[in-house]
């Protein structure tokens, strides 16, 4: 098995295309430009992210995604139910750690992977120009995920301050409600904005202390697999997000029925998709966030994946 | 059952008899037959049909009330869709709310009477409708009419809008409060109102229909359609409804969210709990004591927050359950109207066979019962209070709503434990923490994995404390400003 998969693995790199290989050199920086008939490239094997670890899918299967010239971009890893059920083991061992910690913390973490997509914001470009991506909205898609991840950075210790009540009650108790991140989170991202949309939707699920598995999108996964390198030099801890990739259809009635994942994050504009997504999600009564299309980063968004906790103390002697 | 098994028996049944306190009813007034509620007036149900509600404590027939049909909802929603294009959503916000002020206020006056109907219809001691259903439905109308004018504060930068017609399906633990719970939010944001009272007790929510026809409501903002589950099917399948709000078991909490995948229609669901009442060995032994009395015997254990599994620290189990067993002894079960009645008579027929059959359940399982053993009345449904001891995580009585007079005791050793066992279930609605140390209500209430916390006491509401659960207990909050949300498009 394992021999199968290092003889896939060579042949995906013999046969990447010349994109993949120059994008290899570009990442390449500051070193001497070997001479062309005696280095050849060599290209990314994207595979899953689960548990702060790279490992391939289980089901030994791949799908294959073309650039925009229709040259093969690479070949995916097709997760299957199995893996999603690893990942969503890993979120849940990931969820109590990371609720916990200090929302100063989790600022600094979200402001590091910032800092660290910044550090590599050419092999985005490049990555998003090979899907046909023109550079100047490459470019600006790229600041514009790091600008995202700024934002929700400041959020993580202000939304409880502005969302969070102290409810005068009648009787003589003390009584106050506050945000607490409803647990395990599954993510459909969009099909367009390969980096922006992902870190879009994944940057208020965490900021807000949930664990997440997300999916690629489908047809243009490179950025999010490739985000997940990212969040690894990012001190973001193991299990707090993971990132599959796979064909959707095939996935989503997982990412909505499974018992364990509190809440469930759609962008999606297919109502069939939609209508299975809600009805699975009533297997354990998730809460269902369909977003039909894109929108700006807000604080609401952090609240949409929050339960109130109200707390009752008497006072008195 | 066994009162042997008491440690101390203090005998109350000689010498200690409370003479009868019963309530008059001879000031309320019951009608033979009740129709529907539909764009102001009461009008027969298209579907010719009626049923009948009795007084679970003696069996007889209350009134005849009628069984709104799919024709009937449909009228309903195109009466409450009418009054919302043509009067509210059109209203000064400000004088939503004073209409909403009325209705608290006809509520108030009127207090008694709905209090003694509350008693009557559902068999909750008048004690407690008295004290604790209707002046708290009064205080959210007071409370959600304030905000009529002022949701553009609760919400920053964002414009709130009505959503439409909301449907609303009540249970019958707490009848006129979950109307109260429905409504006033509903109306205060700009919306209208189908809503339909469980089918074994209408009567309050019908007698609010008088209070809004008092209250000169504009015809159609609020109507109520009585009936069974059909009728809250037909609501929930409406195609002009906007929004749904279910209060109710989780096992039909799951249907309506499925039955509304696919539509644009917004929910709520207050769905059911297992609530861990955690005792520390710190804690103020005869307080807690009293709040574990309180958070399961309260209106005869039928409470989705109920705290139906009590954990204590088995250094004090012996002594914790000892009190409670003694302190048992002194619960009166009996006539709900009379004004010593601690346990009234238990919701209905169908409710005390499914709380019996888990009496059953936990001795098949292996589990110790302890009862009282005092004397039912002839007429009418009765569940003595109850505990289990000796039981495991596993059992169905640990693990299963009841909703009844019914106590599930286990014990732990450590904070931990106690924190693993209380969130060990699909519940998350409501949790009790009794403790002497500040640090560790803290420590143990951000662990629990539930909406409301009690620390040092049970079973508390307001309107301005918002209520609702984590996990399959529910989506949503009601009550305090979280529970404008659920009525508001926020985009």
């Amino acid at each position: 098995m394992d021999k199968t998969v290092k003889a896939e693995g060579r042949s995906i790199d013999s046969a990447a295309p010349r994109e993949t290989q120059s994008a290899a050199k570009s990442a390449s920086r500051g070193r001497a430009k070997p001479p062309a008939t005696t280095r050849l490239g060599v290209a990314k094997t994207y595979k899953l992210y689960i548990n702060g670890k790279f490992p391939r899918t289980e089901s030994g299967r791949y799908f294959t995604v073309v650039d925009s010239k229709g040259n093969i971009a690479a070949n995916m890893c097709r997760a299957s139910r199995k893996d999603f059920r690893e990942a969503v083991l890993a979120a849940r061992s990931a969820f109590s750690g990371w609720a916990d910690a200090s929302a100063y913390l989790r600022g600094q973490i979200l402001y590091r992977v910032a800092e660290m997509l910044e550090a590599r914001a050419e092999q985005f470009v490049t990555e998003l120009k090979l899907m046909g991506v023109d550079k100047r909205t490459a470019s600006r898609e790229v600041t514009a995920a790091i600008d995202c991840l700024v934002y929700y950075a400041g959020w993580t210790d202000k939304y409880q301050q502005v969302f969070s009540a102290v409810n005068p009650v009648a009787s003589s108790h003390f009584n106050f409600s506050i945000l607490e991140p409803v647990g395990v989170v599954s993510v459909l991202t969009g099909q367009n904005s390969a980096l922006l949309g992902f870190v879009e939707a994944i940057a208020p699920v965490i900021a807000g202390g949930n664990t997440a598995i997300a999916l690629a999108p489908e047809q243009n996964p490179l950025c999010a697999i490739s985000f997940a390198e990212v969040l690894h030099s990012s001190d973001v801890p193991a299990g707090v997000i993971n990132i599959l990739s796979g064909y959707r259809k095939e996935l989503a009635e997982q990412f909505s029925s499974h018992m364990d994942i509190n809440a469930i994050i759609a962008n999606s504009n297919d109502a069939s998709e939609i209508k299975i997504i809600q009805e699975q999600a009533a297997n354990n009564i998730k809460r269902v966030i369909i977003r039909t299309k894109p929108i700006a980063p807000d604080p609401y968004q952090i609240i949409d994946v929050q339960e109130t906790k109200t707390t009752w103390h008497p006072i008195g002697g | 059952m066994n009162k042997a098994a008491a440690p101390h028996t203090l005998n109350f049944d000689t010498g200690w008899a409370y003479s009868p306190a019963p309530e008059s009813t001879d000031h309320v007034h019951i009608e033979d037959q009740y129709k529907l509620f539909i764009g102001g007036k009461f009008v027969a149900p298209k579907s010719g049909k009626y049923f009948d509600t009795i007084n679970p404590a003696n069996e007889k027939v209350l009134a005849r009330v009628a069984q709104a049909g799919a024709a009937d909802v449909d009228r309903a929603v195109t009466a409450a869709r009418d009054a919302y294009d043509t009067d509210w959503s059109k209203m000064k916000p400000a004088e939503r709310g004073k209409y909403i002020y009325r209705i608290a206020r006809i509520i108030q006056e009127r207090a008694r009477e709905f209090a003694v109907i509350e008693s009557m219809d559902g068999g909750k001691p008048i004690r407690e409708a008295r004290d604790v259903d209707i002046p708290l439905a009064a205080a959210h109308f007071f409370y959600y009419a304030g905000w009529a004018d002022k949701l553009d504060y609760a919400f920053p930068c964002r414009t709130p809008q009505s959503l439409g017609v909301a449907g609303q399906i009540i249970p019958w633990n707490f009848p006129l409060l979950m109307a109260a719970w429905k409504i006033a939010p509903a109306l205060a944001c700009g919306n209208t109102v189908v809503l339909k009272p469980a089918e074994t007790t209408p009567l309050t929510a019908l007698k609010l229909a008088e209070v809004i026809e008092a209250a000169d409501l504009p015809p159609g903002v609020v109507n109520i359609l009585t009936g069974d589950g059909s009728t809250g099917a037909a609501i929930v399948n409406h195609e002009d409804v906007n929004k749904i709000a279910f209060t109710g078991s989780t096992n039909v909490g799951r249907i309506i969210q499925r039955a509304l995948a696919g539509t644009d229609k917004r929910y709520t669901l207050e769905l059911g709990g297992k609530a861990a009442n955690i005792i520390f060995a710190d804690a103020a032994i005869d307080q807690a004591v009293e709040g574990v009395v309180n958070a399961i015997f309260f209106n005869q254990g039928h409470v989705c927050c109920a705290g139906s599994r009590l954990l204590v620290q088995e250094s004090v189990a012996d002594e914790v359950i000892a009190k409670l067993k003694e302190r048992m002894q002194t619960l009166i079960v009996g006539d709900p109207l009379d004004k010593n009645t601690d346990i009234g008579a238990i919701n209905s027929a169908e409710q005390l066979e499914r709380i019996n059959a888990y009496l059953d359940l936990g001795l098949e399982e292996g589990a110790e019962m302890f009862q009282c053993g005092g004397k039912n009345p002839d007429k009418g449904y009765w569940c003595q209070p109850t505990l289990f001891t000796n039981v495991a995580q596993s059992h169905r009585i640990v693990r299963e709503e009841i909703f009844g007079p019914v106590l599930a005791i286990q014990t732990f050793r450590t904070l931990d434990e106690a924190v693993a066992k209380a969130n060990n279930t699909q519940y998350g609605l409501s949790g009790g923490i009794w403790t002497d140390k500040g640090a560790k209500i803290f420590s143990v209430g951000a662990k629990m994995r539930a909406g409301v916390i009690w620390a040092n006491t049970f079973n508390k509401f307001d309107p301005t404390s918002p209520f609702g659960g984590y996990k399959e207990s529910g989506v949503g909050r009601e009550g305090g400003m979280h529970g404008l949300s659920a009525y508001l498009d926020l985009h």
